[in-house]
């Protein structure tokens, strides 16, 4: 525990918690929304989509996170507007995902740099980032959780019962496009965290779990919350006492493991039925 | 341009490995687009990639191991259920712990060499040139089980797919059949990550296929259209990337760009008769067609959601 604190003196150490957890609270919010859309194939793609951002950032010699922005907001974009029913999203989103996963390979072999960069843009880097792309990343957790904030009704609405939201007025597919956006720059700053391949861990990981142990949106979200904290610390802390093995490793064993017994056991059929009933019943 | 180039082991190789494996993915990958099971085939990529890497940790040949870690994985999605959209989240965690556990593995193997990262890599982005006769041997070995089980459940899989209530009406194993399906597509998946990479392979699986079910309706044109698609893609993106008109294009990229360019021509060469008939397809000589869930556009207007409704349970016959 002393060798704990002792870590706490290290500024990189603060920076990284600081950052992790901006990411986790983030994720873990709109993660909620992702699992309650069924939106997890759109989710594991964005941070796949922004490697190539990433990448070409990187080639032009400008910040990655600028690259990652661009690429993943207007690849939200177009998923939301082309993908109006589950099969054409569903092969919308491979292909975008493939061809940007292999410009971004483009890239890399242009760049002709050292493997090392490419590990770190797919796989992660918490502990190598620097002061100003750790104030970046919370600004930017903090302005998509505002927009959540605000989005928060008409979106669970539009969630839960998409056909009697469109009857009232509610913008359905626009709400449906913000919501990638949300979810773009969530993926954008989170890929320098967890990197491009892991960052669904804690969008679908806490969610998922979260769904399925409480009924309401509000507590859901909380404990989602609650539980990507959790992950992200505790998945600190074993890499940093362990050594060897790599951060994203650990939050996604631990994601794993939480999720597999309340999984097997919390029924969630009638659960999730009452949930619904509430949800819309509060709103409608 | 280097023409002499084309006449080397390597050019040959890659051109055998290739065709192999984008025959055995463009095939599959018909039922990974009428299934909407993209992210199901996805999933088993990320799977194979914990596979590869772990076994070439141990020092066995990748497809081996992503060949059984897939046929694993398969078991356990086919045992949630069946319905794709009730298992996205499901699917969504195996497919995190999966890309963790390559991760780790990876991270072990990596920091062996330089040559064990670059060894990372080409699990990650693909191989092609430097396929060896025995990998040849195995994605034989490999594709000729898939090949042999897609010839044995075609029939019955094409039913269940279409209309699984009259399927299981009629005694159709559906449930057995669509785990039976996700083994196949495992299987498929290892052969095409051998080609492309466990991240590109998804590009062969779904982008010739998809094509191909927007441009033909009957299933026996749209499956030779997707092989004929999947072949072309991977042959242009070889020999863009051995006769490098510019740079050093990867073949993992010039395979991805490719597939793109020809899933969005064919999105954009069909959207009038797509969204004339919706999604229909014709099964037999009587033109009896099946309807699948929700026409283009209907949830553009508020009046239309009767239909959207009344298409909710599934698919449902309509006239020919």
């Amino acid at each position: 525990m002393t060798a704990m604190l002792e870590l706490l003196r290290y500024p990189f150490i603060v920076n990284a918690l600081v950052t992790g957890s901006a990411v986790a609270v983030a994720a873990a919010a709109s993660g909620y929304f992702m699992v309650c859309r069924r939106a997890t194939f759109a989710g594991h793609a964005l941070p796949n989509i922004g490697f190539a951002g990433a990448a070409g950032a990187v080639l032009l010699g400008i910040e990655p996170v600028y690259g990652l922005f661009a690429i993943t907001v207007l690849a939200a974009v177009a998923i939301g507007l082309i993908g109006r029913d589950l099969r054409d999203r569903d092969v919308t989103v491979g292909v975008v995902m493939t061809f940007a996963l292999g410009l971004g390979f483009l890239f890399l072999a242009l760049y002709s740099g050292y493997a090392q960069r490419v590990y770190g843009i797919l796989f992660g880097s918490i502990l190598g980032i620097s002061v100003q792309a750790a104030r970046v990343t919370v600004a930017a957790a903090a302005t998509s959780i505002a927009v959540l904030g605000i989005l928060y009704r008409p979106l669970l609405f539009s969630t839960f019962d998409p056909e009697l939201a469109l009857a009232r007025g509610v913008p359905v597919s626009l709400l449906s496009v913000l919501f990638l956006v949300v979810l773009a720059i969530i993926s954008s700053l989170a890929v320098q965290v967890m990197g491009a391949l892991l960052l669904f861990t804690l969008l679908v990981g806490p969610a998922a779990t979260a769904t399925r142990l409480v009924k309401t949106p509000l507590w859901a979200i909380m404990v989602s919350v609650a539980l990507g904290l959790l992950y992200v610390w505790l998945g600190m802390a074993f890499a940093a006492v362990n050594g060897t093995i790599p951060v994203s490793f650990c939050i996604a064993s631990l994601s794993f493991i939480v999720y597999l017994p309340v999984r097997l056991f919390v029924r969630s059929e009638g659960r999730r039925r009452r949930g619904n009933t509430t949800a819309t019943g509060q709103l409608a | 341009m280097n023409l002499e180039l084309l006449a080397s082991d390597v050019f040959r190789n890659a051109m055998i490995a290739g065709t192999i494996a984008a025959a055995v993915t463009a095939l599959v990958g018909y039922f990974v687009v009428l299934r909407a099971q993209a992210f199901a085939a996805e999933s088993l990529l990320d799977v194979s990639f914990a596979g590869a890497t772990g076994a070439a940790l141990l020092g066995i040949a990748p497809i081996l191991g992503a060949a059984v870690l897939g046929l694993g994985a398969a078991l356990g999605i086919g045992a949630l259920g069946e319905k794709a959209r009730e298992r996205s989240v499901e699917i969504g965690m195996v497919v995190s712990f999966a890309l963790g556990l390559g991760i780790f593995f990876l991270s072990l193997y990596a920091r062996g060499s330089a040559s064990h990262a670059n060894a990372g890599m080409a699990i990650l982005f693909g191989s092609l040139l430097s396929v060896r006769p025995q990998d040849i041997m195995r994605l034989i070995g490999i594709s000729a089980v898939v090949l042999g089980g897609f010839a044995g459940v075609f029939r019955p899989l094409l039913f269940a797919t279409v209309d699984p209530e009259g399927a299981r009406a009629r005694g159709v194993p559906v449930r057995l059949l669509s785990t039976l399906f996700l083994l196949i597509l495992a299987l498929a998946a290892a052969a095409g990550a051998l080609a492309v990479g466990i991240l590109l392979a998804a590009a062969l699986l779904i982008a010739p296929a998809a094509a191909a079910v927007r441009l033909s309706r009957r299933p026996a044109s749209t499956l030779l259209l997707s092989l004929c698609l999947g072949i072309g893609i991977t042959w242009g993106g070889i020999l863009i990337s051995f006769l490098r008109p510019w740079r050093h294009p990867p073949v993992g990229f010039s395979v991805s760009a490719l597939a793109a360019a020809v899933y969005f021509i064919a999105v954009a060469a069909s959207p009038r008769a797509y969204a004339r008939r919706g999604k229909t397809i014709i099964i037999g000589d009587n033109a009896e067609t099946a309807q699948w869930t929700f026409k283009r556009g209907t949830s553009r207007k508020g009046s239309t959601r009767l239909s959207r409704s009344s298409a909710k349970g599934g698919p449902s016959h309509a006239g020919p």
